[in-house]
């Protein structure tokens, strides 16, 4: 809610010139949401200070509910940190009450808008989870010197430790736009869950605020109000910059994670980070494997390049991918011209909708006339079924007539996702009911886990990961399961073998 | 019978199936659509000149013909497949057009009639020339009567199971129709049943279960019995498969066929039945699986003996639908579709079972699970298949314990569903194979999943229309997927599921000034349903929590899930406590209490389902806490004094910052008192240390749910718990008359002095328990009061401004209630469900649509 600027540039009032702001003032800009103030707590030739103060107003919020994008829709409607922390919504008071300054124009002093000046920027109550690292990563390759104090989470709750704020000093002596542009920019992106768009096309303004207009790339029109459009390029050249960048497009929402979002509040959880297998690919990368070589597959590719080769070896003409995810394998499968029927089934109607926008470019799942699969209930047979997959709503939990049919199925990095006390639905859907010819499994390897820097003993590769498994325990399940319902038995490694470990992801092929 | 029946002109009675297919056949003019009207509602019977004119706007437009007869025939197949009469008035007298009316009747498993209408060719010109819109020549006419004369003789040959031929304008007008019940239509007899197994010739343990069963024998002069009676007129019914294998056929059939006529017992093949029927009319069949044993038996018996046996066997019906349609039973068991039905295919699925081709390594058919995906509301009785133990799944039963094995000889008492039984008297004939493992042996029954379609994914359009005792609940597609991906991926297993607890309505919006909730509205509410009675009970501010809890192994074998003994679930289905451990520990605990409170003898049950609040709020929303509260008050903590002391600074200088100053002065002030409510629901736990549940309601026992027992029940039970562990946290009450002022009054203080003490509220139930009703039926379990401090955590720490607290009091609560009626109206359907012991996909359907419900855009802070 808070920033003062401090300068002891001298005159230090001069400031008020870069800010367009009088020092003697108290000046009040209605924004939607609420009011920002401008005033300045000193203002002496030695020293200057400037503070912005933005006062949320609740209910103007919540009346702007329709034009204000808000990832949260319930509690966090009336219980949030907006009016008090320098959330993104500040950013775009910032952006538009010190809109002049930040642009770097100043018709009184214009040699001075352009001189870098000694400037302390403090900010009480930055979110921030990566904590002090990544504030002092964000901010001390662009020439500030940092302090960044964790914020105790609550006195009365001893024991519960800091919260995810950072009181934030930052020192330096720089260009006031390049300072004001700085924080435009990092702020929301160190803000890492709840961002409060006033617009779709803001996500663009800042991302050119830092002089990347290649990466916001969905095309907004260039708008004439850009406070960003004369900044210099700063984040071309950060060492943070893919960080920053994702930050910025990972965001997506679909109507159902929003349903998702509403189950887990009524059980008194916070949002889910969700299921989202690109953050669970990013999360084995990250781990990486010691001695991967930059040329070789990662460990993903190599798994599915492994199903690809069971599913040739065993002349599979038709596959169910189970947990297709974002579609990763089902993208391969649809070009394998031996399979003439390839379904990919998810639980999640968010994940399916990647599948979508994967597989099918330009297409709108809910345009008219196009391909519409997420509801469908029969096999395709579209002109269009060979390149494009059916996608099915379902669950490998509750047994489904739409399994049926299949020579092969495909359950890659899926079991470890189900409870165990799910596995035996699980079993019971896929083969017993849908009864393909070939199962194809794929699930970690836990005893791989020890090569993986960064994993603690004893932890999970992901957080929606219910169990992992060592070779003796996949072992026995495949063998349990292959002995109830009649199939046959192959185990296969994928990724480099380690003599004692095994291979990181191991893989049954279950055939009758 | 099969043969075109001709009589003279008196009143010919036409019989025709009540449920089938009637092809009128007869040349342009010989009075179908008269004789069709006469004796048929308009409904039954679709015109294919009707059809034209729906296509075409005109009758007569032959070019149209293709589109009439498509859609003719689209509704020919419709109405047949949901079971009704349906006459096709159209001349069908090309045996083309019959063929495909035929192939219709069979692919919806009913039979054909054809009844024809042959008048003479002068007539029917003489009644087209009458009818301006018939332009057509006289050889149409001609043509017509020619393709009728060709193809009247081949009639039964084409798959109609009766033809009537009526000839001349007298006979025709004469003919009367009689609508003719399918013969397994027996749902006129309401027993009560007691439906016998598998007897397979083991005529001691047949006489003894019957014995044992209450029926007295009767026996011919040499000792043999020919007949059973119940003094209570209870009927027996055999699923099939008396012969073969066992010591004794001639006389189990005896027996039987004597019960069976002296109107004691019913009976359905069995295909031991079959095959001995194909064999006793001289047909070919290998004497193989116990068939040589019994010819051997009947060659020993009279020839009239064995004429009896084969008209008795050839006349059985493939299956019988019985009690109003309640009951079927059927050898091998019938799906839902075939139930009542006629034709080969459902026989053969009554006598065999549906198999997939494929032989098991014993060389016998593997079957296909179609009792598994049985989704009928009658319950199906059958045999056929040897199971070590007879157990319900889905509605349906297999008797077969296969005694001729060694097994036993088992009856269902019906509609008590009881089983009796018998012990084989010794392995008459060993099995190829073992006996197929009851269900309970194994760790998984097979009623564990639950289908896509149970849960309204699968279809064109994913959704739920959940017929409840209090009317139809549905959900839209976007929660039903939500739904079912937060069950697939968070829930505990769907059999620990018997009900989730639904949402609560709060009071309608107070009119007290500074306040949104006051007891007054809820006794208003109450008082203006027609509820006189409430209990005021003390809300508990932590986690919904649903305990079940079993009194040992067998019980959670039996009713929920094998090898555990209870389980702790929060509000949307998934484990209350993350740490198995943990989990096992609470569930120990509570069993403990259940014990030492004496509960289960007292409810007579072996397990319990107890539905309350788990304190503290921290245990389980500790990340919620942090998150979503503790956060806020730690940003504001660090940003109003940073923005205080801006200001004062400010105002050191002369700038005009007071009104500024003043509100982030509030600010502080409220931000203490919000940081304040989330702390009192905020302790530590150590394992159950500082755990407490607060059990408000008992949901169901053994064969019983608690919606009609009061609360002050609810409460005193609670009490004894609370007595018996210190886990256990009772809740404090209090009764109110909703007429009476002053008692209104008294409560709305104690409410007062409840919240004033840092408690979240109170919750006013009706008195009478959750199925309470009021003048328009069912009302709201309860609606919470919470206080004013409570509510700084749901709406922000300023909501007390005026002019917040003004906007506030628009909040739509009517949503909310609505809500919370179809979802409480789903919690009720779901223990009613499970309390009766239908089949889980039965139970979880309402459970589910719970969850989705849940997935509303219903604002939560309600």
């Amino acid at each position: 809610m808070l920033l003062t600027i401090t300068t002891t540039a001298r005159p230090a009032t001069d400031l008020g010139h870069l800010l367009h702001k009088h020092p003697d003032r108290v000046q009040g800009f209605e924004q939607s949401f609420g009011t920002a103030y401008v005033f300045y707590p000193e203002a002496t030739e030695e020293r200057c200070t400037a503070a912005l103060l933005l006062e949320v107003d609740a209910q103007a919020l919540l009346r702007a509910r329709t034009s204000v994008s808000t990832p949260d829709f319930s509690l966090a409607q009336y219980v949030n940190d907006r009016p008090y922390a320098t959330s993104s919504l500040f950013t775009v008071a910032l952006g538009r009450v010190l809109r002049s300054a930040l642009r770097g124009t100043c018709r009184q002093r214009p040699e001075l808008a352009r001189t870098p000046i000694p400037l302390e920027l403090r900010l009480p109550a930055v979110p921030c989870r990566g904590g002090a690292d990544r504030a002092r990563a964000l901010f001390e390759p662009l020439g500030w010197s940092v302090l960044a104090e964790p914020v105790p989470l609550d006195p009365g709750l001893p024991g519960w430790g800091d919260s995810h704020y950072l009181s934030l000093t930052l020192t330096g002596t720089l260009r006031l736009s390049e300072a004001l542009s700085h924080l435009y920019v990092l702020l929301p992106a160190m803000d890492g869950t709840k961002h409060y768009w006033v617009d779709r096309g803001e996500v663009d303004k800042l991302l050119r605020a830092g002089g990347l207009a290649d990466a916001a790339s969905e095309g907004a029109a260039e708008g004439g109000d850009d406070p960003g459009a004369h900044a210099s390029g700063w984040l071309a050249a950060h060492p943070e910059r893919a960080w920053i960048t994702r930050r910025y497009l990972n965001r997506r929402e679909s109507y159902v994670r929003t349903a998702l979002a509403r189950l887990a509040e009524a059980d008194d959880l916070p949002e889910e980070a969700g299921d989202d297998p690109a953050v669970e690919e990013a999360a084995e990368e990250r781990i990486a494997a010691p001695g991967r070589g930059e040329r070789e597959p990662s460990l993903a590719e190599q798994r599915a390049g492994a199903v690809m080769a069971v599913l040739r070896a065993e002349n599979a003409a038709s596959v169910l991918d189970l947990g297709c995810g974002s579609g990763k394998l089902l993208e391969r499968l649809v070009r394998e011209p031996s399979l003439g029927r390839v379904t990919g089934v998810d639980v999640s109607v968010a994940s399916l909708e990647h599948a979508h926008r994967r597989l099918c470019p330009g297409c709108d799942p809910r345009g008219r006339g196009r391909h519409r699969p997420l509801f469908a209930d029969t096999a395709g047979g579209t002109e269009h079924a060979a390149a494009r997959p059916e996608l099915l709503v379902g669950s490998v939990v509750y047994r489904d007539k739409r399994f049926e049919g299949y020579d092969a199925a495909v359950l890659m990095e899926v079991v470890e996702h189900l409870d165990p006390s799910r596995l035996p639905a699980m079993e019971e859907t896929v083969f017993g009911a849908a009864r393909p010819r070939v199962v194809v499994v794929t699930t970690p390897n836990a005893e791989y886990n020890v090569h993986y820097e960064g994993l603690e003993e004893g932890r999970l590769r992901h957080s929606d990961h219910r169990f992992e498994w060592t070779r003796a325990e996949f072992t026995l399940w495949a063998d349990r399961v292959a002995d109830r319902y009649g199939y046959r038995v192959r185990h296969v490694p994928v990724g480099p073998e380690h003599p004692e470990t095994g291979a990181p992801t191991q893989m049954g092929v279950l055939t009758r | 019978m099969n043969t075109p029946e001709k009589t003279a002109p008196a009143t010919r009675v036409l019989t025709v199936p009540a449920m089938g297919l009637v092809v009128l056949v007869g040349v342009s003019g010989s009075g179908k659509s008269t004789f069709a009207a006469r004796h048929f509602k308009p409904t039954q019977v679709i015109s294919s000149d009707y059809c034209r004119c729906l296509v075409s706007d005109d009758e007569n437009d032959q070019s149209a013909s293709a589109d009439a007869f498509s859609l003719l025939h689209t509704i020919v197949d419709i109405r047949l497949r949901r079971g009704l009469l349906t006459v096709v008035d159209a001349t069908n007298v090309q045996s083309g057009a019959r063929a495909q009316l035929v192939r219709i009747a069979k692919d919806n498993d009913v039979l054909s009639t054809a009844i024809v209408l042959d008048v003479p060719e002068a007539l029917a010109r003489e009644r087209n020339r009458h009818r301006p819109d018939r332009d057509f020549g006289d050889h149409v006419i001609r043509r017509q009567r020619r393709d009728l004369r060709q193809g009247v003789r081949r009639l039964s040959r084409e798959g109609f199971r009766r033809v009537h031929v009526l000839t001349g304008p007298e006979e025709i007008d004469a003919a009367t129709v009689e609508l003719e019940r399918a013969w397994s239509d027996r749902r006129e007899l309401s027993g009560p049943f007691d439906i016998v197994g598998d007897v397979h010739g083991c005529r001691e343990e047949l006489e003894e279960l019957l014995g044992r069963l209450g029926y007295a024998l009767s026996r011919d002069d040499r000792g043999r019995p020919v007949g059973a009676r119940h003094p209570e007129g209870r009927t027996a019914v055999f699923v099939g498969d008396l012969v073969d294998r066992g010591p004794d056929s001639p006389g189990v059939l005896r027996l039987v066929m004597g019960m069976v006529a002296d109107g004691d017992a019913l009976c359905v093949p069995g295909n031991h039945e079959n095959k001995l029927v194909r064999v006793l009319k001289g047909g070919r069949a290998q004497l193989t699986h116990g068939l040589a044993e019994t010819m051997d038996q009947l060659g020993r018996e009279s020839e009239e003996f064995r004429q009896r046996v084969l008209s008795f066997c050839d006349g059985l019906v493939s299956h019988l639908v019985l009690d109003g349609g309640a009951l079927v039973v059927a050898h091998a068991g019938l799906k839902e579709e075939y139930h009542g039905r006629a034709s080969g295919r459902v026989r053969a699925f009554a006598l065999y079972g549906q198999t997939t081709g494929e032989t098991d390594e014993y060389g016998l058919p593997v079957r296909l699970p179609w009792a598994r995906e049985y989704r009928g509301r009658a319950a199906v009785v059958y045999g056929h298949t040897p199971m070590d133990k007879a157990e319900w799944l889905n509605n349906t039963i297999c008797l077969d314990t296969g005694c001729v094995f060694g097994g036993r000889l088992t009856a269902l008492r019906y509609p008590e569903r009881e089983l009796v039984d018998v012990d084989a008297h010794r392995t008459w004939y060993e099995p190829v194979r073992p006996l197929a493992g009851g269900a309970s042996t194994e760790a998984e029954r097979p009623d564990a999943s639950v289908d896509a379609t149970d849960v309204g994914v699968g279809g064109p359009r994913p959704g739920l229309a959940v017929h409840t005792r209090y009317g139809t609940v549905r959900t839209d597609a976007g929660s039903t997927l939500a739904a079912l991906e937060a069950m697939s991926r968070f829930a505990v297993d769907p059999r620990w599921l018997l009900y989730l607890p639904p949402t609560m309505a709060p009071a309608p919006t107070s009119a007290e000034p500074g306040v949104l909730e006051h007891p007054k509205e809820a006794f208003a509410s109450f008082r203006g349903s027609g509820v006189g009675e409430v209990v005021c009970e003390e809300k508990h501010m932590g986690s919904r929590a649903v305990a079940v809890l079993c009194r040992d192994e067998a019980a959670a074998e039996r009713r929920f899930v094998p090898g555990e003994l209870g389980t702790v679930y929060t509000r949307t289905g998934r484990p209350f406590f993350g740490d198995p451990a943990l989990r096992a520990r609470v569930v120990d605990e509570l069993r403990r209490a259940v014990t030492d409170a004496g509960l289960w003898d007292r409810l007579g049950t072996d397990w319990i389902a107890l539905d309350g609040e788990m304190l503290p709020w921290s245990a389980k929303a500790r990340s919620l806490i942090r998150e979503q509260y503790a956060s806020v008050g730690a940003a504001a903590r660090a940003a109003l004094p940073a923005a205080g002391s801006a200001l004062a600074a400010a105002a050191g200088r002369g700038l005009p910052v007071d009104g500024l100053a003043d509100r982030v002065a509030r600010r502080t002030e409220q931000v203490e008192e919000f940081s304040r409510v989330y702390r009192r629901y905020s302790w530590d736990t150590d394992g159950t240390a500082g755990l407490l549940y607060a059990p408000f309601m008992v949901l169901a026992s053994e064969g019983r749910e608690y919606g009609d027992a009061d609360h002050l029940w609810h409460m005193a039970t609670a009490e004894r718990l609370a007595e018996a562990s210190g886990l256990v946290r009772s809740t404090r009450y209090r009764v109110v008359d909703t007429t009476d002022p002053a008692a209104c009054a008294a409560a709305a203080d104690w409410w007062g002095d409840l919240v004033a003490a840092g408690g979240e509220g109170m919750v006013v139930k009706p008195v009478l328990g959750a199925r309470a009703e009021g003048r328009k039926g069912l009302v709201q379990p309860g609606l919470k009061v919470r206080g004013p401090e409570y509510l700084r955590i749901i709406y922000g720490p300023d909501y007390t401004d005026p002019e917040r607290l003004e906007v506030l009091r628009d909040r739509n609560v009517g949503r909310k209630g609505g809500l919370a009626m179809r979802e409480h109206k789903l919690g009720l359907e779901a223990l009613e469900r499970h309390a009766r012991g239908e089949p889980l996909w039965r139970v979880h359907e309402p459970v589910f649509a719970v969850l989705a419900l849940e997935s509303e855009p219903v604002d939560p802070r309600l």
